[in-house]
């Protein structure tokens, strides 16, 4: 594996422009008073209780996400790029699922094979023909991003469903002002405080038609024990909306009503952070104690909204995501700026053949997985896990795309044995409403904690940072 | 408001209450049983101390005596006693996390961190009486934070109402409940005949509702137990009496009514439980049994809560 970029000291060693203050203050502040901060930080984050839960550990029920106090930093210009691709890909998201949940003109287009649609378990059926008020089905998209050099932005994933984690952009800024008021004064920051009213403007923006002037929006939670539980009261309260589980929830003649203290209230645009599956016990999961029933039958008569729309998860698919490059190429008739990572798809023979061949120097996944489980990191892994993996991949080929081992890039981070480059990514949150998409200046940077790791992902030792988008 | 938020503020503040209350139970009987034998006699105090806590019977399914450390420990931290200051605190941070949107940032700090300290300080329970003495207070001073900010920073609308309505129901309950265990102590004038016992348990009862320095204010009088009686149910200037609690009631349910234009069973019933109070005087009180009326009482307010939940909590 290539040796990977440095955000700070670029190839050669160089102090890259972003970095010149960061890397002075640095060299002014003793290591002892980075430690003291970071142990302050911990603390504040625990006082305010922002936890994420890990499934099937009983141990730690609510655990802490580490949080780095290095800031990483982004140009001005660097921004600009990632911000117009970013857009562009959102864009082409929501054309794509129009497209197939009605004239499906890119299937007819030979561009992406029907069974890759149609037995697709993500793929809803029941969104077909279903309009969503201005087209929009994705409208809050995070996009996972990575560097490999000063020049690209390569798309590694795109989070079309439920993404989270933007709670954590906010709380790191804020927190990060607490810490280091005087950093803050030696560069300009562009500010992200402004994220929940674009998103509230965005949501209210796609209210159904019989909905009243002043539409009501709530954000619906599985609840309490869910991973991302405090995010979901987070934005909620951050909104100025109600934080609905589904038994607050009724439907009646196809209106959607909350349960208030003062009888029955209706809803008209729902946040919802429910995967389809448990939305309405009804139509998917009849097993769902999470859900609404009847919320679908409300959905198709078009009283409610739900954002994101039922089915997105057929754009973010990983095995759509190989596609990606043609669909905004399709939709858009322009050249995608954001880039793809170069994705076998095991489904093909060749394909398969060469990642058989090639396991050791591959990463492959489930084109169903997420949060970083169930993946092969081939340069990682020992040899009787390379050839068990070999096994799987064989039973099962169209479960998986593989896609070389990227050399993410690096930033500073606090390690044990004072400053050392960790690889990181970025998650940067895409709003889309009836007219306007939108992006606040940051997003999520999620840093891999161990030395030459490259799994950031927080239910496997990934910490966070802040992100700075330099104004000039 | 959301009638699930509703519930929660309104459950969050009784569990905080309650384990308030227990935490006095615990200290007031800590002090009756440092006395020697001579001025307390043969009862044996933590046997009532379960009873005013309501948790006898469950007691006794987990612990074969009513020892000091038994009762200490169940009360206190245990995990099979729902009541438990423990499970108290923490069903007061789990209600506190579902309804975080409608609780400042002052009164979740309070509840977050008593449930860090809970178990970074308190999770192995106490060794020593100094050690409890320092526990039932940090339990004393959540309560006070709690109920503070509350006072201090929450928007005057219905969410503070529903918290303030849960409060006041609990204290009402956890007052009758010493005044229902110790009755037989509390006698009319003319049939009084006191001896030192019956001093301390007096102490102990308003220690019980940090109401002993209160009495002496009131009454400008040595203990008397009519006195006490009168105290606690009738005087409606002590914070937890029945009466006062009954006030809050009334004045927080019509503050809810008015916000939402309309009463219903719950503002009538409070109404009519506060107007018998109104009316009451102790000599009466006496004639028809302490005991019958307190359980009454106790019954009536059991009924409130169960007539707020219907009309506004699902």
């Amino acid at each position: 594996m290539a040796v990977a970029f440095d955000e700070m000291n670029g190839p050669g060693g160089d102090l890259r422009p972003a970095y010149r203050e960061l890397s002075r203050w640095l060299k002014e502040t003793p290591p002892d008073a980075l430690e003291y901060r970071r142990q302050e930080a911990e603390l504040l984050f625990r006082r305010i209780g922002i936890t994420f839960a890990v499934y099937g550990d009983a141990e730690a029920q609510e655990r802490l996400i580490p949080f780095d106090v290095i800031p990483r930093i982004m140009s001005a210009k660097e921004w600009a790029v990632l911000e117009k691709g970013l857009k562009q890909r959102v864009r082409a998201l929501n054309m794509f699922l129009r497209d197939i949940y009605h004239g499906r003109d890119i299937l007819r287009a030979n561009i992406i094979p029907d069974d890759l649609i149609f037995q697709n378990p993500v793929f809803r059926p029941e969104m077909n023909g279903q309009s969503v008020p201005h087209d929009v089905y994705v409208h809050i998209a995070g996009i996972d991003i990575v560097r490999v050099d000063a020049d690209n932005f390569i798309v590694l994933e795109d989070n079309a469903r439920t993404p989270s984690g933007v709670s954590y952009m906010l709380e790191n800024r804020e927190i990060m002002m607490r810490l280091f008021p005087d950093l803050f004064a030696r560069h300009r920051v562009a500010p992200v405080e402004r994220y929940p009213d674009e998103l509230l403007s965005a949501l209210r923006s796609v209210a159904p038609l019989s909905a009243s002037a002043e539409p009501t929006v709530a954000l619906m939670t599985p609840g309490v024990y869910n991973s991302a539980y405090y995010e979901h009261s987070f934005l909620a309260d951050k909104l100025g909306i109600e934080l609905v589980e589904g038994r607050d929830l009724i439907v009646k003649n196809d209106e959607v009503f909350m349960r208030t203290t003062e009888g029955l209230k209706r809803v008209d645009v729902i946040y919802r952070r429910v995967d389809d599956d448990f939305l309405d016990p009804l139509t998917f999961r009849p097993d769902s104690a999470l859900g609404v029933p009847g919320l679908m039958s409300a959905y198709a008569a078009g009283n409610i909204t739900l954002a994101n729309a039922v089915g997105t998860g057929i754009a973010d698919d990983k095995a759509i995501y190989s596609y990606m490059p043609e669909v905004v190429k399709f939709y858009l008739g322009e050249e995608p700026i954001l880039k793809n990572v170069p994705t076998w798809r095991c489904r093909e023979p060749k394909d398969l053949a060469y990642v058989l061949d090639n396991l050791s120097e591959l990463v492959v996944k489930e084109v169903h997985g997420s949060g970083g489980y169930g993946m092969l990191i081939g340069p990682a892994a020992t040899k009787a896990t390379i050839e068990a993996f070999r096994d799987k991949l064989k039973r099962e080929p169209e479960g998986f795309i593989a896609q070389p081992t990227l050399a993410l890039s690096t930033c500073p981070t606090c390690t044990a044995s004072g400053l050392a480059p960790r690889h990181v990514d970025l998650r940067p949150f895409v709003l889309t409403g009836s007219k306007h998409v939108t992006i606040v200046p940051g997003g999520l940077t999620r840093v891999a904690l161990k030395e030459g790791s490259l799994v950031v992902n927080s239910s496997q030792g990934g910490g966070t940072k802040d992100t700075w988008i330099l104004d000039e | 408001m959301l009638s699930r938020t509703a519930e929660n503020l309104y459950w969050l503040a009784r569990y905080v209450e309650r384990a308030e209350y227990i935490a006095r139970t615990i200290d007031a009987t800590l002090r009756v049983t440092a006395l020697p034998a001579a001025y307390i006699g043969k009862t044996n105090e933590w046997e009532s101390a379960l009873l005013t806590a309501g948790v006898s019977a469950s007691f006794y399914e987990a612990y074969p005596e009513a020892t000091e450390q038994n009762v200490v420990e169940y009360l206190a931290f245990s995990s099979s006693n729902p009541s438990s200051i423990k499970n108290c605190i923490e069903a007061a941070r789990l209600n506190s996390r579902s309804v975080r949107t409608a609780l400042t940032s002052e009164m979740w700090d309070t509840i977050n961190s008593a449930w860090i300290e809970l178990q970074e300080v308190w999770g192995k329970g106490t060794s020593s009486r100094e050690e409890l003495a320092r526990f039932l207070r940090f339990v004393q001073e959540t309560s006070l934070r709690f109920d503070g900010s509350a006072y201090r920073t929450m928007l005057r609308n219905d969410a503070y109402w529903f918290s303030r309505l849960g409060l006041h129901l609990e204290r009402a309950d956890n007052t009758a409940r010493i005044l229902d265990v110790k009755y037989h102590v509390l006698l009319p004038e003319e049939e009084h005949v006191g001896g030192p016992l019956d001093y301390y348990q007096w102490t102990s009862i308003l220690r019980s509702v940090s109401a002993l320095t209160a009495y002496h204010w009131v009454y400008r009088e040595t203990l008397k137990p009519w006195l006490i009686a009168d105290l606690l149910i009738l005087n409606d200037t002590l914070p937890r009496s029945l009466a006062s609690c009954y006030s809050n009631l009334v004045r927080n349910l019509d503050q809810i009514g008015v916000a939402y234009g309309r009463q219903g069973a719950a503002q009538r019933h409070a109404r009519g439980v506060r107007n018998r109070l109104e009316h009451s005087h102790m000599d009466d009180i006496f004639q028809h049994g302490v005991h019958e009326f307190i359980q009454e009482f106790i019954a009536d307010n059991a009924r409130l809560g169960e007539i707020i939940t219907k009309q506004y909590l699902i």
